[in-house]
């Protein structure tokens, strides 16, 4: 997200005190009703976002369990447990190595996805709808889909292929399985990011290339490339922040285990199961805060390195 | 975001090139890739149960039969689930709506105190998600005896940040002049917003809407979190969990599984326009 700087009005030359007047009116009006149209929001906003967080924060404190009584005040232990839980580590390299996989692969993807549904000049609705099909199933039946199609002996992927790799239950295979269901699942939105950016692009820059002789692949490079920067930026970010927290389509692929040898556990998987499964509400809570630092580092980064690079422009 | 300019449809359509030749014979390869595990699932859910496990695999049905899709009707809660899903889906869409719209107006164009702090916490509130922080969501929603209840499904999901930042916005490009204007004719706050603000934005509206049903259908992590009671699971819960209680039938999982797609891909249809404008103008809206 860009930073949004409130709509500030801007002090008024003193001569002219009506646009003042009209102002400070202006102002005194938003100040009686302004309030009560955030109101509904706000309410629902504290309840179900902000409270959370904090009674989160509280509950990492203690060593809380499901039912909520009794618990008391353990301080950082905690956190200190954390640090030194290889599942958590584990967990957190898993959600990691899945990002590295995914984003990457599906920028080019729906780069490559758009470009082609932008030149080819009939049918666009056809191809808008055929790579945005699957964006459209729940989680889980992308997940069960895959799971079916990764099946050893059943399955459509090794009888196409011509394989006999059996995807789901090697380690080695397990996450990459995760992966491909993504990338067909989840391509299809950075794919209309992409086209509506594309569209975006204003014809006569085209024309006016064409006119000094420059190549097809000379436009793409000088041309589009450039002005798809920010969504490409876009992309990446919401990708990274997406595949973080990647957990329906890894659990429902493998029954809702944690994959062979504990390989596709994710982090949200490894709190969910602290907290639902062994019940340490306290400890999964905390396990949620590290998660929440984590998310929000790499949207303040993001956030910090737009703000910088807006700042080198100029 | 940019500002798309209305195509212009070029009437006279160039004929058949040989590049437009070989990019069309690429998009139709490459969308027979996308949709074939689709294509899959919908023969799949044609054969028999016996025949869907066979080994090797076939694409086509030898038997064609319907067996998969009534036993869904039959054997499981399908009915139940379509509804639940309905009810939370329309729910949370109208109460959205309503509530992203206003507070959308409410910081892009009013005054009152706080508003920067508040803001800033909405802008935070961008990167909670029940994945981030389930465990704690849903102590809270425990402890307001809300588990396992439509309440518990819907509200929860109701304070989406990310809308209200797209319809902020949103209205901070709608020009202060058509206010003002009203303003002079004597309109308040809340007329201006009814009367002048809404009409004008009901393209954002429709797919901030649109956003919001596609998510709340498709919603998994929450309801699997809030609910155990069978008959108050939604369709992706349900489906998910056919295959735990009976063993895996494949050929009805997939009939149960398109079937659980149907109405997006329907609503998808129906409004691409929308969705691919929204798309354009807010690219926001997560996974």
């Amino acid at each position: 997200m860009t930073t949004t700087t409130p709509q500030t009005v801007i002090a008024p030359a003193p001569a002219r005190s009506a646009t003042k007047a009209a102002t400070v009116r202006r102002r005194k009006q938003g100040f009686q009703h302004g309030g009560w149209f955030v109101a509904p929001f706000l309410a629902l906003f504290g309840l179900f976002v902000i409270w959370p967080v904090v009674r989160g924060l509280y509950l990492s404190f203690t060593d809380a369990n499901i039912s909520g009584e009794g618990a008391s005040f353990i301080g950082l232990d905690n956190y200190r447990e954390a640090l030194q839980d290889d599942m958590l580590w584990d967990s957190l390299g898993h959600s990691a190595y899945f990002t590295l996989l995914v984003v990457p692969c599906i920028t080019v993807m729906a780069f490559l996805l758009a470009m082609l549904a932008h030149h080819i000049e009939r049918g666009k609705w056809l191809w808008r709808l055929c790579f945005f099909l699957p964006f459209l199933l729940p989680s889980t039946v992308a997940g069960n889909l895959w799971e079916w199609l990764f099946n050893p002996t059943a399955g459509m992927v090794n009888h196409v292929f011509g394989l006999d790799t059996a995807w789901l239950a090697d380690k080695s295979y397990s996450m990459l399985a995760v992966v491909i269901c993504t990338l067909w699942w989840t391509a299809g939105f950075s794919f209309l990011l992409y086209l509506a950016a594309l569209q975006g692009i204003p014809a006569h820059l085209y024309e006016a290339a064409k006119l000094d002789g420059a190549n097809a692949w000379h436009r793409m490079v000088h041309i589009t490339l450039p002005m798809l920067r920010n969504i490409t930026g876009l992309v990446i970010a919401l990708q990274i922040l997406a595949s973080l927290q990647v957990f329906d389509q890894a659990v429902v692929m493998f029954d809702f285990g944690p994959g062979p040898e504990d390989s596709t556990r994710t982090f949200v998987q490894f709190t969910l199961e602290e907290g639902f499964t062994a019940y340490r509400v306290g400890y999964a809570s905390a396990t949620s805060i590290i998660f929440f630092v984590i998310i929000a580092s790499v949207a303040l980064a993001r956030m910090w390195l737009l703000r910088n690079r807006e700042e080198g422009a100029r | 975001m940019t500002t798309t300019a209305p195509q212009i449809r070029v009437k006279a359509r160039r004929g058949w090139t040989p590049s437009q030749i070989v990019l069309t014979a690429l998009g139709v390869a490459v969308s027979a890739v996308f949709l074939s595990p689709l294509v899959w699932a919908l023969f799949t859910s044609l054969k028999s149960e016996t025949e869907a496990v066979a080994s090797p695999t076939h694409w086509l049905p030898e038997n064609w039969t319907w067996q998969a899709w009534s036993a869904i009707f039959e054997t499981g809660n399908i009915t139940n689930w379509f509804v639940n899903s309905v009810v939370v889906s329309v729910c949370v869409t109208a109460v959205v709506v309503m509530t992203s719209a206003l507070a959308g107006y409410g910081f892009a164009r009013t005054e009152f105190r706080g508003k920067g702090a508040l803001m800033g916490l909405v802008m935070a509130g961008l990167m909670i998600s029940p994945a981030v922080l389930g465990v704690p969501l849903f102590t809270t929603v425990q402890q307001m005896g809300m588990v396992d209840t439509y309440w518990g499904m819907i509200l929860p999901q109701c304070a989406p940040a990310s809308m209200v930042y797209i319809l902020y916005k949103f209205f901070q490009g709608v020009p202060r002049e058509l206010e003002d204007a009203a303003a002079i004719d004597g309109a308040g706050r809340w007329r201006i917003f009814f009367t002048v603000i809404l009409p004008l934005s009901r393209p954002s509206l429709a797919a901030v809407g649109i956003f919001t049903f596609i998510s709340s259908w498709n919603n998994f992590l929450w309801p699997y979190m809030v609910t155990n009671n069978p008959d108050l699971m939604t369709m992706p819960n349900g489906i998910a969990t056919i295959m735990n209680s009976y063993g895996i039938q494949w050929a009805q999982l997939m009939a149960g599984g398109l079937m659980a797609s149907l109405p997006l891909i329907i609503v998808f249809v129906f409004f691409q326009r929308q969705i691919v404008a929204g798309v354009a103008h807010t690219g926001l809206a997560g996974q």
